[in-house]
């Protein structure tokens, strides 16, 4: 089994504040890998670190073989290392279609607008917004944002796509089509790394789960075993629901 | 290349220049023509201008400077270098765009307002520069000596010779604009203007797109200029820099609808002639920047697409046909 | 004392006059992220306002400051209404775009009444003089009514409710109307003050120098550079920056041709905002 992602030793600082702490972990090929961790953690900003949003202050991180400890999101999008956000950004003036055709154009196959399109279409039919691909971005509802979110970064045809809380913000009916999607995805091919509060769903679709917590990784281990994981527990008994949902998926 | 054949516009564009061309030629119009050629640079300028404020969402508040670089080099190297006036003003051309691309490598790092800030302070460098810069004839200028025209047929032949130059140019202009609308770097350049990190996340190189259309958006207006400066015999940095056409070419841009190609045209268009009435009113001359800055506000408020945008909702389908 | 130094004292005091202006500005930008670009009219406006009143009421042209920022604090209403109202929670285009509008207008209606020729407010006070060199009373007074405004500022800020909901507004918008804090009424007092202090400072400078109505582009210019200088927020921090700007000045300004300065302070302004986007003591610039 080969790693796709191999992060070593990460570390980013600001200011006073260590986000992310000589963080390690690794990736396999085909999986779905689980971030979870009580707010403040490091999440976004260890996801932030992976796609170049960030510069980590130590430790390298390599993705399908290569190095790319410090190289720019727009590089790093054309190796296979597509991303979404926690907070969507669609880019609101244009249509959906014209969305996804970014996606498309600007990703790992740099294809001309020709072909962007043809895959847009293709990626809207998966992700369910062909009847939306002339409307502007602006007018969906969030579950619709969501979904433009992944059509994008799946235009971009990547080995490797990063989730930020893709399901925030959804209804129960919209939580399970995305669980649906999501799985979809990763058996397309594409390996997938998630950050989720939802748990249900996060330990559901995980294979494996790393956890965060005040930057550092305190667990890597399939669901069952972080479920009964003590220092998991603990760094989220300020969080008595979620220890509820924990202790009862053991 | 060839799906541009298929847009109305491209051939809108032509027609445009044709009949630019033509219509002071009919009676040798000499008025007529003095008159289409303020509006053919107007047309130059905006639809440059468009590049980056429509199309990528940079604000360049010193646009003029380009128009005025270019005027200082083509007239430079053709009076007293004796260099005719095409490779001149093409020449000007190269220059100004790699001036903006050095310019601009600094600049560009600048988001939003801060950048539009900086480009005050790049026609407020180069101004400064000129009006030392004893080779180009420091605050005084330079003229053109009678001579130079010669090899074009004399003054006369010279004046239609460069309207029709200006008329390539603004046809040249317009046809750019549509075909980086109608591009992959065109998109590219939308995506910056929507949000500019969710397109570097995307895969767009926004700093090298960035440099790349503020050097493109040089070029042209770099040119116009050359000819321009040439044709009527002198320039100064005083009327080489005029900050009031730069913010101006703000002015025309969003009335006519910023970000589409038509709309810089419309906008240079009505405007222009808007100005001349003004400008030769003898009551209303004093308020002409009041005017203009009223006319601003107007319609960023009540209609920020502009006359096109409007259009645009009163027919929807007229955004194939005219964009 | 040498010339030199005589000359950076001179930049002090009339730094801190860029201080006051900056301020403005500083206020705006900070509680609404909008980039005012009618300051340098407002500025103008200012200087011919001192000049109006001065000539028809000929007291102390520095107690005049006082119906000055008054009628700055009115006409930053007006404007607020005019053009920043509804680019608040725009894009950041639309905010200058509108701003520049009413610099445009304001500078079309002021070249109409003043044309471009320069006035004068002929008011004087004593100088006083150290060894050979006489400092200018008028520089000296301004100083002092920059700084007072300044403490003023930072009083109301600091020490009443109307200044602690602009402050609850500028760090946390949503929350502050959590509170019950009407946060337009907020941001249009805010705005106010910032056009009154900008106000001032051009009453305060058409005492020192020759103005026309076109001179307001170069104290903005400079308030930028002091923004960018102090970083957001922090009044005193700009008049700091201010102080600065003017001491930097007058120790370059024996040197070189006053047409050279402003492109030095638009270097400063790039290179600012490119190394220290934080600016050297205040919060991080939008």
């Amino acid at each position: 089994m080969t790693d796709i992602l191999e992060v070593r030793a990460v570390s980013k600082r600001f200011g006073g504040l260590q986000a992310v702490g000589d963080v390690s972990f690794s990736l396999h090929e085909g999986e779905i890998l689980g971030l979870i961790g009580p707010n403040g953690a490091g999440k976004t900003t260890l996801f932030n670190l992976v796609n170049g949003v960030y510069k980590a202050d130590s430790g390298t991180i390599s993705f399908a073989g290569g190095d790319i400890t410090g190289r720019p999101p727009n590089e790093v999008v054309r190796l296979g290392l597509a991303r979404t956000h926690q907070i969507v950004r669609p880019l609101q003036g244009m249509s959906v279609l014209e969305n996804v055709i970014v996606g498309a154009c600007f990703g790992r196959e740099n294809q001309s607008m020709h072909n962007a399109r043809a895959t847009a279409l293709e990626v809207l039919e998966r992700v369910g917004l062909t009847k939306r691909a002339q409307t502007p971005a602006r007018t969906l509802t969030l579950a619709g944002k969501k979904r433009l979110e992944v059509a994008r970064a799946l235009a971009a045809r990547p080995k490797l796509l990063l989730l930020d809380e893709v399901l925030a913000g959804l209804n129960p009916t919209e939580i399970v089509q995305m669980i649906d999607l999501v799985r979809a995805i990763r058996d397309s091919g594409v390996s997938v790394f998630m950050i989720e509060h939802v748990m249900q769903a996060i330990m559901n679709l995980s294979d494996r789960i790393v956890v965060l917590n005040l930057g550092h990784k305190i667990a890597e281990a399939p669901p069952s075993e972080v479920v009964k994981n003590t220092d998991v527990v603990e760094a989220y008994l300020g969080f008595p629901d979620i220890v509820d949902k924990l202790r009862g998926l053991q | 290349m060839i799906t541009m054949l298929r847009r109305p516009l491209f051939w809108l564009i032509l027609l445009l220049a044709a009949v630019f061309a033509w219509l002071p030629l009919r009676g040798n119009n000499v008025a007529l023509r003095e008159d289409l050629i303020l509006v053919a640079v107007a047309i130059v300028l905006t639809s440059n201008l468009n590049l980056m404020i429509g199309y990528t969402g940079y604000v360049n508040f010193g646009h003029i400077v380009f128009y005025g670089l270019g005027g200082y080099v083509g007239l430079y190297l053709a009076t007293v270098r004796g260099w005719p006036l095409i490779p001149a003003a093409l020449t000007a051309g190269v220059a100004v765009s790699l001036l903006a691309l050095l310019f601009g490598l600094g600049i560009l790092r600048l988001r939003g307002a801060y950048f539009a800030l900086a480009t005050i302070g790049v026609l407020v460098a180069v101004q400064a520069f000129v009006a030392n810069f004893e080779p180009w004839g420091r605050s005084t200028g330079m003229y053109v000596a009678f001579e130079s025209y010669a090899p074009m047929g004399g003054p006369r032949h010279a004046l239609w010779t460069t309207y029709f130059l200006v008329i390539a140019v603004m046809a040249l202009s317009l046809l750019l604009s549509l075909g980086i609308k109608a591009s992959k770097f065109g998109l590219g350049l939308f995506a910056i203007r929507e949000d500019e990190d969710a397109a570097i996340v995307l895969g767009v190189n926004a700093t090298v797109y960035k440099a790349i259309i503020y050097s493109v958006s040089a070029f042209l207006p770099a040119v116009a200029g050359a000819l321009m400066f040439f044709k009527n015999g002198m320039i100064d940095p005083s009327i080489a820099f005029e900050y009031m056409l730069s913010l101006e070419g703000i002015v025309m841009l969003m009335l006519g609808g910023s970000g589409t190609v038509a709309g810089a045209a419309l906008g240079a268009g009505l405007y222009e002639r808007l100005r001349s009435y003004l400008l030769t009113s003898p009551r209303l001359s004093d308020f002409h920047l009041v005017i203009a800055g009223g006319l601003l506000l107007l319609v960023i408020r009540l209609a920020p697409g502009g006359l096109i945008g409007w259009l645009y909702r009163l027919v929807p389908r007229s955004r194939e046909v005219v964009e | 004392m040498s010339g030199i130094l005589a000359s950076m004292i001179d930049g002090l005091l009339i730094g801190s006059v860029y201080g006051l202006a900056a301020m403005g500005l500083s206020l705006i930008w900070g509680v609404m992220d909008v980039i005012n670009l009618t300051h340098g009219s407002m500025i103008a406006l200012g200087m011919f306002g001192m000049y109006l009143l001065f000539s028809a009421i000929a007291v102390n042209a520095y107690a005049l400051l006082i119906p000055i920022i008054a009628g700055g604090f009115v006409l930053g209403i007006v404007v607020y209404w005019l053009a920043v109202n509804w680019v608040v929670d725009r894009s950041q285009l639309m905010s200058l775009l509108s701003t520049f509008a009413v610099n445009m207008m304001v500078i079309g209606i002021g070249t109409a009444i003043w044309s471009t020729s320069p006035y004068n407010v002929n008011f004087s006070l004593p100088g006083i003089t150290v060894g050979e060199y006489t400092f200018t009373g008028n520089h000296i007074a301004a100083a002092i009514s920059a700084v007072l405004i300044a403490l003023l500022l930072e009083l109301f800020l600091y020490r009443t409710r109307a200044g602690k909901a602009i402050r609850a507004v500028s760090d946390n918008r949503e929350a502050a109307e959590l509170m019950g804090i009407s946060s337009t009424r907020v941001l249009m007092v805010a705005f106010a003050i910032g056009i009154a202090l900008a106000a001032s400072s051009g009453a305060l400078v058409s005492t020192l120098f020759p103005f026309t109505i076109l001179s307001g582009a170069g104290y903005q210019l400079k308030s930028f550079v002091v923004t960018v200088l102090a970083g957001l927020g922090k009044p005193l921090g700009a008049l700091a920056a201010g102080v600065l700007l003017g001491l930097l000045e007058g120790a370059v300004s024996p040197f070189i041709a006053v047409s050279w300065i402003p492109l030095i302070e638009f270097g400063l302004f790039v290179i600012v905002l490119i190394f220290f986007p934080r600016g050297i003591f205040g919060r991080a610039s939008a």
